[in-house]
C-alpha cells in the first residue's frame, strides 16, 4: 500500500502522512456513524423512532451536529484542578485508541506495520488507555470521579488478564503474533468442507475462547452492563464529572473508537479478518475491506444490542465474574488448547 | 489510648460524600449525605426539604373543604387520583354523605388505574437506577395510555382535581369502558415482557436480591406501608384489612414479598410486590367495569354549602405507596380548622438509615430506588 502511494504521489514524506492518516479518517468517519447508529438501535429496541430530523433520512447528520456543538461548548477546567494532567488525559486517551490501529490487518494490503509483535505491541499500547483514565480521574479533583477512575482501572487491570488469555489461546493454535499472518492463514474453505477455516471453527475450545475474550472486551471498553466507569444512575459520569465540551467529546470518540478496535482484533482472531465467508467468492483487497469492517461492526451491533436490553453489575460483582469465574475458566479452556493441538 | 488511636485512623479511612439527586423523583430535593469507607456505606442521612409545599398549613388557611382538593394532588403528583380519593372520604365521612353507587365504581377504577400508572413509574425508574433504560420507556409507553385514559376523563395530565366532595366533578366520556377494557387486554402482555427484561434477568436478580433486607419487624416498628411493608411479608392492604369506599365488593389478593430469590424484604422483594399489585389492580378494574351501573347524575349528591357539624374523622387509604390518612378536625366552618395528612413516603423514606448500613454505594441507589418515594408527600 506505501509503495503504490509512493509511486501516486511525488513526494515520499506526503504519501507517509496519507498512508499515516487513513486509520484516523476512518476511526473519524466510524466513530460519527457508530455514535448515530447506537442512536438508531437504542430506538428500535425501545420502540421510538431516535434522531429524525437534522439532515433530512433518518437524522444522518445528528452526530456532525451534535460535535459541532460540542466544539462551541466552554472548556471548563476546575480551580483546583491539576491542569496539565486534566488537559492531558483525553488526548492521551485517543492517542492509545489510534495508535493500536497501525497493527490492525485492514484488508490485504493495507496494514499500518506488518511486525511481527502485532498483538504484543496492540495489548501492551491498549493499557494506556487505564493510565489515561486514572490520570483524568484522579487530575479533576473530584472525589466521584476518583471512585469512577479507580473503579475503571480495577476493572480494566482485572479484565486485561482474561483477555490475554483468550487471546494468548488463539495465538498457540496460530503460531505467530504478526495479525497479517494470522489472518492469512485463515484463508480458505476446508473446515467440514462448508465452513470457512476460520479460527472459531477450528477447534471447540476456540469457541469458549471466543465466549471469554467477548464477555472481557465488552468489559474493557465499558460497555452495559460493565459501564460501571460511567454509572449515570450511581456516579453521574464517573471519571469523566468534570470534563466538559470537546474533551468530554473526545472521551466519547475513545470510547467508540475502543470497542472497533477490540471488534476488529476479535475478527481477526476468531473470524479470519478480511477473508471471506465464501472462499474465493467476493475476495480482494477491496472486497477484504468490506468483510473485515462487517464483522467488526457485527461484534459492535451484539454491544449495542446488549446496552439497550441489560442492567449494570455491581463492581464487586464485576469482580467476581472476572476472577471468580473468567479467569479460571479461560487457564484451562488454555491448556485444553494446547493439548488439543498436541494430539491433532 | 491505644483503641483511640485506632478509631481516629478509622476516622481517617472515612469520607463523607453528598449523594444525589440519582432517582428520578428526587431531583433537587432529596440529598444523602453519606459516609463511606472506600465504597461501603457507614451511614446514610437523608437531607430532605426544599420542597415545601405547607400543604396543612394551606389547606388550613383556604377556608374552603372544596379548594382543599386540588392541593391533595400536589402532595403525592403521580398517584393524583389516589390522594384526592383520601381527602374527599375524610370530608364525606365527617359530612355524613351517601355517594351514589355509579360514582363509587368509577372512582374505584381511577384509582385503580391510578396506581398502575404509580407503579410503571416507580418499576420503570427502579430499573433505571440500575442501569436498564429500555425497561424504563416501556413503562411509559404504558403510563401514557392509561394518563390518556385520565385526561379525557379529567381533562389534565397529572394533576386532575377530577373526585370532588360528593361526586365527581364531570360525567366519564362514552368511549371509557372500552377503551378501558382495551387497555387492559393489551398490557396484560406487555407485563410478561416486563418480566422478560427485569424480573427474570439474572443481572437484575443479582443487584437486588439480598440487597437492603427489611426484616419483618423493623418494618412494622418504623410504620412502614404499601409495598415496602408487603415487600416484607406482611399481609397488610388497608383494601382489604380496614376497607372503604366499595373495595369489599371485588375479590382481589394482597401480593407479599417471600424470598423468592434471596432474603424476605430485599429490594425484588419489594418490587415484585408492585408487579403483582398491578395484575390485581386489573381484576378489580374488570370486576368494577362489570358491575358498574350504566346510568346515574355523578353529581347527584354534591352538597352545595360543604359545612360539616362540629367534630373530628381520621380517614386512611390505600395509595401506591402505602397507607394515606388524613385528619380533619371540624369547627362548624366553611374550612377545615385543622388538617394533618400521614404520607407513606414520608415514613417509608425514614427506614433508610437503618437498611443502606453495610450496602454499597451502588446498593444505596438500588435501596433508594426500591423505596419509591415521592418528594411532594416526602416534604409536605
Amino acid at each position: 500500500m506505501l509503495n503504490t502511494l509512493e509511486n501516486i504521489i511525488p513526494s515520499p514524506v506526503i504519501a507517509l502522512l496519507i498512508f499515516v492518516a487513513l486509520p484516523l479518517v476512518l476511526v473519524s468517519i466510524y466513530a460519527l456513524f457508530a455514535i448515530w447508529m447506537e442512536r438508531k438501535v437504542a430506538a428500535h429496541i425501545q420502540d421510538r423512532l431516535g434522531p429524525m430530523r437534522v439532515g433530512g433520512w433518518h437524522g444522518w447528520a445528528q452526530t456532525i451536529a451534535d460535535m459541532l456543538k460540542l466544539l462551541q461548548k466552554e472548556d471548563i477546567i476546575p480551580t483546583n484542578a491539576s491542569r496539565f494532567l486534566f488537559k492531558l488525559a483525553p488526548f492521551l486517551l485517543f492517542a492509545a485508541s489510534y495508535a493500536a490501529f497501525s497493527v490492525i490487518p485492514f484488508s490485504s494490503a493495507y496494514i499500518g506495520s506488518s511486525v511481527d509483535i502485532g498483538v504484543f505491541y496492540l495489548l501492551a499500547i491498549t493499557s494506556l488507555l487505564t493510565l489515561s483514565v486514572l490520570m483524568g480521574a484522579w487530575a479533576s479533583n473530584n472525589k466521584w470521579s476518583l471512585l469512577g477512575g479507580m473503579r475503571t482501572a480495577a476493572q480494566m487491570v482485572s479484565y486485561e488478564v482474561p483477555t490475554i488469555m483468550s487471546v494468548l489461546s488463539v495465538l498457540v493454535v496460530a503460531g505467530s503474533l504478526n495479525l497479517m499472518t494470522v489472518t492469512e492463514m485463515q484463508t480458505g474453505n476446508t473446515t467440514l468442507g462448508f465452513l470457512p477455516d476460520w479460527l472459531i471453527f477450528q477447534n471447540p475450545f476456540l469457541l469458549i475462547a471466543f465466549v471469554i475474550f467477548f464477555i472481557s472486551i465488552v468489559a474493557e471498553s465499558h460497555r452495559v452492563p460493565f459501564d460501571l466507569p460511567e454509572s449515570e444512575s450511581e456516579l453521574v459520569a464517573g471519571f469523566q464529572t468534570e470534563y466538559s465540551g470537546m474533551r468530554w467529546g473526545i472521551f466519547m470518540l475513545a470510547e467508540y473508537a475502543d470497542m472497533l478496535l477490540l471488534s476488529l482484533l476479535g475478527s481477526v482472531l476468531f473470524f479470519g479478518g478480511w477473508n471471506s465467508p465464501f472462499g474465493e467468492f467476493m475476495a480482494g483487497p477491496i472486497w477484504g475491506f468490506f468483510w473485515f469492517i462487517l464483522k467488526g461492526m457485527v461484534l459492535v451491533f451484539v454491544m449495542m444490542w446488549m446496552r439497550w436490553t441489560l442492567p449494570r453489575y455491581r463492581v464487586d460483582q464485576l469482580m467476581q465474574i472476572c476472577w471468580g469465574f473468567l479467569i479460571p475458566i479461560s487457564f484451562v479452556n488454555f491448556v485444553l488448547i494446547a493439548l488439543w493441538e498436541m494430539i491433532f | 489510648m491505644k483503641t483511640e488511636v485506632l478509631t481516629q485512623e478509622a476516622d481517617k479511612r472515612t469520607m463523607t460524600i453528598n449523594m444525589g439527586p440519582q432517582h428520578p423523583s428526587t431531583h433537587g430535593v432529596l440529598r444523602l449525605e453519606v459516609t463511606v469507607d472506600g465504597e461501603v456505606v457507614k451511614k446514610a442521612k437523608p437531607d430532605i426539604g426544599y420542597l415545601h409545599r405547607c400543604f396543612e398549613k394551606y389547606a388550613e388557611s383556604l377556608g374552603d373543604y372544596a379548594k382543599v382538593v386540588p392541593y391533595t394532588d400536589r402532595i403525592d403528583y403521580v398517584s393524583a387520583i389516589n390522594q384526592e380519593m383520601g381527602y374527599v372520604i375524610a370530608v364525606e365521612k365527617l359530612l355524613e354523605l351517601e355517594i351514589p353507587e355509579r360514582v363509587e365504581y368509577m372512582r374505584v377504577i381511577l384509582a385503580e388505574l391510578q396506581r398502575i400508572a404509580s407503579h410503571l413509574l416507580g418499576i420503570g425508574t427502579f430499573g433505571l437506577d440500575l442501569g436498564a433504560f429500555t425497561p424504563f420507556l416501556y413503562c411509559f409507553i404504558e403510563r401514557e395510555k392509561i394518563l390518556r385514559i385520565l385526561e379525557k376523563a379529567s381533562g389534565a395530565r397529572l394533576l386532575y382535581n377530577y373526585i370532588c366532595i360528593g361526586g365527581l366533578m364531570r360525567d366519564i366520556p362514552d368511549d371509557f369502558k372500552t377503551e378501558t377494557r382495551e387497555f387492559i387486554s393489551s398490557f396484560r402482555p406487555k407485563i410478561d415482557e416486563l418480566n422478560e427484561l427485569l424480573t427474570t434477568n439474572s443481572i437484575f436478580i443479582d443487584r437486588t436480591a439480598n440487597i437492603g433486607v427489611l426484616p419483618e419487624e423493623v418494618a412494622l416498628n418504623y410504620g412502614a406501608s404499601g409495598p415496602m411493608l408487603r415487600g416484607s411479608g406482611v399481609s397488610w392492604d388497608i383494601r382489604k384489612n380496614d376497607t372503604y369506599s366499595i373495595y369489599d365488593r371485588f375479590e382481589f389478593d394482597i401480593p407479599v414479598g417471600s424470598g423468592e430469590v434471596g432474603t424476605t424484604g430485599d429490594c425484588w422483594d419489594r418490587y415484585i410486590v408492585r408487579v403483582r399489585e398491578m395484575i390485581e389492580s386489573l381484576k378489580i378494574i374488570e370486576q368494577a367495569l362489570d358491575q358498574m351501573p350504566d346510568e346515574g347524575d355523578v353529581q347527584e349528591a354534591v352538597p352545595r354549602r360543604v359545612r360539616p357539624k362540629e367534630g373530628e374523622v381520621y380517614v386512611r387509604t390505600e395509595t401506591p405507596r402505602g397507607e394515606l390518612g388524613y385528619y380533619i378536625v371540624s369547627d362548624n366552618s366553611s374550612g377545615p380548622y385543622r388538617v394533618k395528612a400521614r404520607t407513606p413516603s414520608f415514613v417509608n423514606l425514614s427506614i433508610l438509615p437503618a437498611i443502606s448500613k453495610g450496602a454499597l454505594v451502588s446498593d444505596l441507589v438500588a435501596i433508594v430506588g426500591s423505596i419509591d418515594i415521592v418528594l411532594g408527600g416526602v416534604d409536605r
